[in-house]
């Protein structure tokens, strides 16, 4: 909404000297969030004066007709003789007045007005049109004074033109529809500046008349409930839109059209109606406003061929036969409350005015206008709330505007077809504003508060009399108010708005501020330290964390490699992607933390190491609708379970991705490439940090889109996978461009049992035993499971077991390797003997060579 | 052994002469000063202390003293091995000293040589921002509450009062999952935990909601349709808009500075009434001291009360939320959101490290 503050002037008593910042500031604190200010006393520097045309001499012989004025510019150019200028309109005549820029001056875009030799003549300054000074769009010719206009030569010919004026863009909160409304604004601006208010939607207007001004049916009530009408006849078909009237739509951002339509735009602007304006000759028979029948069809005013559906209300002609909606339901020549047709338009023609002013259902505009993605100045308004009883002013305001600028008779008739329900008071206690707010509000001063912005208020059933504040509702923290809000806010429903309003006008800045106190919390719950702890962890070891955005493209589990029963090939699907190549939230943290170790690569850095801790999506496959919930109470348990029940699981995931060197090289010797194991061991250190014991911990070998089959390492908590780690598939390190052997590791962080209380170890301050054992398996054998056939044999005087060399060779035979082993013994009570060491030894391997024939190498 | 079934010699017997003896104390002195390192050092001593050094073979001659002369000559003895002892302690000491000062020089390195061997890693800075806010607001009595980034309408919409047609939801941008009539969007805002939260607890709740949310803006500068929120609720008896006031203006001291205050504009938000959008005065801005926009925060609407089971009668509640990527762009004067979301390991290197 954009306005101007010599508009808003004509209904409020600003001062006459008030700063634009105060205005600003005060159109801020009432909730009126101001885009932009453009002061146009500052669009136009130097001496911009009023002028009279004393003499033109008509020069010949140029391309076009050039004319050399002497113009009056009374003692502004401080010399008191007629200022020569040459000019090249040609709309003006001796004795016109004009406007004037003196040398010295800057016009808009910072176009510098001299003094020159031109066309043979000396010219000092310029004649200006109302394009050239910023005013709009008409270069037809120079600005030409009205003869009403009292001005004399050598004043400032700013105010006359319109240039003393500041301009403010304001956005509206939804619920406001009447502040988008010169009307509604002003009403602000009057509780700002506690000024008096003249509100034009308060006016006197006829009211409608036994004999309709034309035959209207209105079927739907609910949709449509005011439907308000009057003719006027034998207009001038080419007067023209005042420049006054234009100016002000053109700075509303409207485009000005026709005197009818221009008019029924400023209305719309002054008072928050929308209106429309038919050509009654182009409609053939009574109106009917109605429903659309599904798939009935409406060419609206910006020409687009639109199909209706049984939720939009349409305005009918009744004359026309329309086999669809059946007999008398005529054919939809208006899409009721956002945009005209075309077939009933008024035209350049048009002589004879059909006003409508009706009131509209908001949540059916809100869905038509959706519907048809038409958000027009209209269906703005309409969506968030009109005034139902401002339609006979807005018809009286607009037939008077149509008459004195373009002539013609109004009807005698008005139609008025009113089914809006009287508002039903809220019942408000009048200590609510205090309990809500935290500041002391006299019951008095929230009446006078509600009064001001329109309400009625009452005690009980009472109307308050002028010092009831103070007699009646001052006494208790009981009282009820029984307030009823003005038509033009409908968003005033509840007790809640009402304390709003009150706190609004009061101030926000005079709410104190006071800590309150929680009762005593249990801090972060076991999984967000967790997440805390994997994150930490992952950092410490050298991974740099990023967050990658969700979106992925249908074809990455194709690059990826996903089997096609892979559970992470159904994915949630966006209906509005921001890019229809990535329609899909990811079902592995993989692939977009892949993409941002590409884009670091194209960046230039070689060695990475990153992770992302963040939820993966997977749908629920045939799960359906949630079942539809109101809001008048809570959902039941079950009801809300069901519902719950369609939202897709989200585990939280941690992976990394790995490239380049781990290790970089430098002057301390040559670096070390990250590798398989290096992603498994991140996946160990998440798992301890997860606070997972590493015997609950097992590792397999695992063939698993997207790692290389061979180098996979499936990790499993109590026999639950719950990640992988390894080097990824050369086919995939292809398929994404990535350097060869990159290496990742994706666990589900959720799937983690919840981290237990470990009990301490015995801390034995005996020596230990160590001894070595070089075991021989098969080289199918997993090193994993060997260490845990030596800790299963060991018994209770092992301490640790820890595998120090991997060897195969030609001595060990095809197929075989030696691993070898330090183990540790310690008593917590004694120093081991040699021989109980030995024994020891002896029972681990034992075990070893039972489960996997190990032998002990040299023996 | 027996010294005395030895033959006499009497060369051997000058060496109990005093003389004799100040001499080896002086040869021996001489020697030890003259050696610079511990085994050279080391070598002179059995040369002078050493079985067929003089000292000891003087020793030897006592035994062939009469008896009067023998405790003389024993004592002459003794005080020269023990001046030379002494004069090989002392030396040993400053050779000792000097061979460890040697090494020390000869060890020295360039400390200053460059050493990165396993590069530093980093956490995010959303990551810790959001912590640290979980952690101002957990040391106040509340709990973290989560919830998930693809829910239902009915939690994101329905239940925080904005209805189907309401103009307010066409604002939000919203990211909505296929099929039509799932049911589902990605959050628009953290305020869906508000839902969850009092689905799923009873007053008294004071909760800190840090979390994403979505909307369909396209990426720019300032836009990016993955962001964050941290939302707070409280709902309790008694609860008024000054409690809302005190806990912001404690929040933005927390993130801002001790001169940090708010500031507050009335606006409009469905699940809040009233609601006001509130600014912060932050002195150390890059473009110096000025108001930032911070977030929303209002009265929680009673309608969101009612449709989530909490009797407006009995409580009331406050709710605010601000941008996370918002804040940390102001406090680090971050130009380009877009730096948040690419991964470049130099801007989470630069601002990951530390709380």
């Amino acid at each position: 909404m954009r306005v101007s503050v010599s508009w808003l002037r004509e209904y409020v008593d600003l001062p006459a000297d008030l700063p634009t910042g105060d205005v600003e500031q005060a159109l801020v604190d009432l909730g009126i969030e101001v885009e932009s200010v453009v002061d146009l006393r500052e669009s136009v520097t130097g001496r911009l004066v009023v002028g009279e045309v004393r003499e033109i001499e008509e020069l010949t012989g140029f391309k076009k007709p050039i004319r050399f004025c002497r113009v009056d510019v009374g003692d502004a150019n401080g010399t008191g003789e007629p200022q020569e200028i040459v000019c090249g309109a040609r709309n003006f005549a001796v004795g016109d007045r004009v406007v004037v820029i003196l040398p010295g001056g800057v016009l808009p875009g910072g176009f510098a007005i001299g003094a020159r030799k031109t066309y043979g003549h000396h010219s000092a300054g310029m004649i200006c049109s109302a394009k050239e000074l910023g005013l709009g769009d008409d270069h037809s010719g120079i600005i030409v004074l009205p003869p009403d206009v009292a001005a004399k030569p050598g004043d400032d010919a700013r105010p006359v033109v319109g240039l003393d004026d500041v301009v403010f863009e304001l956005e509206i909160t939804p619920d406001r529809g009447y502040a988008l409304s010169l009307r509604g604004l002003a009403r602000e601006l009057s509780h700002a500046f506690d000024v008096p208010l003249r509100d034009p939607a308060l006016a006197p207007a006829p009211a409608g008349t036994q004999t309709p001004a034309y035959p209207v049916e209105v079927r739907d009530t609910v949709g449509c409930d005011r439907f308000a009408a009057r003719l006027v006849r034998g207009i001038d078909p080419n007067a023209p839109t005042p420049s006054w009237m234009a100016q002000r739509l053109v700075t509303a951002g409207i485009r000005s059209i026709s005197l009818p339509v221009d008019i029924t735009n400023y209305v719309m602007l002054e008072l928050g109606q929308p209106m429309h304006a038919f050509d009654a000759d182009r409609i053939v028979g009574p109106l009917v406003v109605r429903r659309a029948e599904a798939g009935e069809k409406l060419t609206t005013l910006d020409g687009v061929n639109r199909v209706l559906t049984a939720d939009d209300m349409v305005i009918c002609d009744a004359g026309l036969d329309n086999a669809l909606a059946g007999e008398g339901a005529g054919v939809p020549i208006s899409l009721a409350a956002v945009m005209g047709g075309e077939t009933s338009e008024v035209v350049a023609g048009t002589t004879t005015v059909l006003f409508e002013a009706a009131h509209w259902d908001p949540a059916m505009v809100g869905r038509t206008a959706r519907r048809h993605k038409l958000f027009s100045e209209a269906a703005k308004r309409w969506e968030r709330g009109v005034d139902p009883a401002v339609a006979l002013v807005a018809l009286e305001r607009a037939v008077r505007l149509l008459t004195e600028h373009g002539g013609g008779t109004p009807s005698a008739e008005i139609l008025d077809i009113d089914h809006v329900r009287p508002r039903t008071p809220i019942t408000l206690p009048a200590d609510l504003p205090t309990r809500r707010v935290g500041v002391e509000y006299p019951p008095a001063r929230v009446v006078a508060l509600l009064e001001r912005v329109g309400c009625t208020v009452a005690q009980g059933a009472d109307r308050l009399s002028e010092d009831a504040g103070a007699v009646g509702v001052a006494s208790g923290a009981g009282t009820a108010l029984s307030v009823t809000p003005p038509t033009w806010r409908p968003d005033l429903t509840d007790p809640a708005d009402l304390v709003e309003e009150v706190v609004r006008l009061d101030g926000y800045d005079r709410v104190p501020s006071v800590l309150p106190t929680a009762p005593p919390g249990r801090g972060l719950t076991p999984r967000q330290r967790r997440r805390r702890a994997v994150a930490t962890a992952l950092a410490e070891r050298g991974y740099v964390e990023v967050l990658a955005h969700p979106f992925v493209s249908p074809e990455l589990a194709d690059l990826l490699g996903l089997p096609a029963d892979d559970p992470r090939r159904p994915a949630v699907r966006l209906a509005n992607p921001l890019s229809e190549k990535e329609p899909l939230l990811r079902t592995t943290l993989l692939g977009p933390l892949l993409g941002i170790l590409k884009r670091n690569l194209g960046r230039g850095h070689r060695d990475l190491a990153l992770y992302e801790i963040g939820a993966v999506f997977h749908p629920r496959v045939g799960a359906g609708s949630p079942p539809a919930m109101g809001v008048d109470r809570r959902p039941t348990d079950a009801e809300f379970a069901a519902a719950d029940a369609v939202v897709p699981a989200q585990p939280v995931h941690v992976a990394v991705v790995l490239s380049g060197d781990l290790d970089p090289a430098g002057w301390w010797g040559a670096g070390r490439p990250a590798g398989w194991a290096d992603a498994i061991e991140a996946a160990r250190d998440v798992l301890a940090a997860a606070g997972i014991p590493d015997e609950r911990v097992e590792l397999r070998a695992a063939e698993y889109a997207p790692w290389h089959p061979g180098r996979c390492a499936e990790l499993r908590v109590d026999d639950t996978v719950v990640g992988h780690a390894g080097e990824l598939h050369p086919t995939v390190v292809a398929a994404l461009e990535l350097p060869r052997r990159t290496c990742a590791m994706e666990l589900n962080l959720d799937a983690l049992p919840p981290t237990p209380v470990t009990p301490a170890p015995t801390v034995s301050g005996f020596p230990p035993a160590l001894i070595d054992v070089a075991l021989v398996v098969d080289d199918s054998v997993p090193a994993e499971q060997v260490g845990r056939a030596l800790e299963a044999g060991a018994g209770e005087l092992l301490e640790d077991v820890r595998l120090f060399d991997v060897y195969s060779g030609e001595q060990l035979g095809e197929g075989r390797r030696s691993l070898a082993y330090k183990l540790t013994f310690r008593a917590p009570d004694r120093t081991l003997t040699v021989e109980e060491a030995v024994a020891a030894r002896d029972a681990a391997v034992a075990v070893a060579a039972e489960r996997f024939g190990a032998t002990l190498r040299g023996a | 052994m027996s010294y005395r079934n030895d033959p006499y010699d009497p060369k051997q017997v000058a060496l109990l002469d005093p003389a004799a003896l100040d001499e080896a104390v002086a040869d021996a002195t001489k020697a030890f000063t003259a050696a610079t390192d511990p085994d050279a050092l080391t070598a002179l001593r059995s040369v002078h202390l050493g079985d067929r050094s003089p000292v000891s073979l003087a020793r030897r001659e006592i035994g062939a003293l009469p008896p009067a002369a023998k405790s003389d000559a024993g004592k002459r003895v003794n005080e020269a091995r023990r001046a030379i002892e002494t004069a090989y302690a002392d030396r040993a000491e400053v050779v000792e000293r000097e061979q460890a000062e040697r090494m020390l020089v000869e060890e020295r390195v360039d400390v200053t040589l460059p050493y990165a061997r396993r590069p530093r890693g980093a956490r995010h800075p959303l990551s810790t921002l959001m912590e640290s806010i979980s952690d101002l607001f957990v040391g106040m009595g509340y709990e973290v509450a989560e919830g998930p980034e693809v829910d239902l309408e009915w939690v994101n919409f329905d239940a925080l009062n904005i209805p189907a047609d309401h103009p307010a939801r066409g604002l939000m941008d919203t990211f909505h999952i296929a099929p039509e009539g799932s049911g589902l969007v990605l959050r628009t805002h953290t305020s869906t935990v508000q839902t969850r939260t009092m689905l799923s607890r009873k007053p008294p709740i004071y909760v800190i909601v840090p979390g994403r949310v979505y909307r369909t803006d396209e990426i720019d500068a300032t836009h990016s349709p993955v962001f964050h929120q941290a939302e707070g609720l409280v709902v309790d008896k008694g609860i008024t808009m000054a409690h809302l006031r005190g806990t912001l203006d404690h929040f933005a001291r927390a993130m801002f500075g001790p001169e940090a205050k708010t500031r507050w504009r009335p606006h409009y938000f469905p699940f809040t009434e009233p609601s006001a959008e509130f600014d912060v005065w932050f002195p150390e801005h890059r473009d110096g001291p000025q108001w930032v926009e911070w977030g929303g925060c209002g009265m929680v609407n009673p309608r969101v009360l009612r449709a989530c089971g909490v009797d407006p009668e009995v409580y009331s509640g406050f709710a605010f939320g601000m941008g996370i990527d918002r804040t940390l762009m102001v406090r680090h004067g971050v130009s380009d959101i877009r730096h948040l979301f690419e991964g470049d390991v130099r801007f989470s290197r630069a601002l990951g490290t530390g709380a």
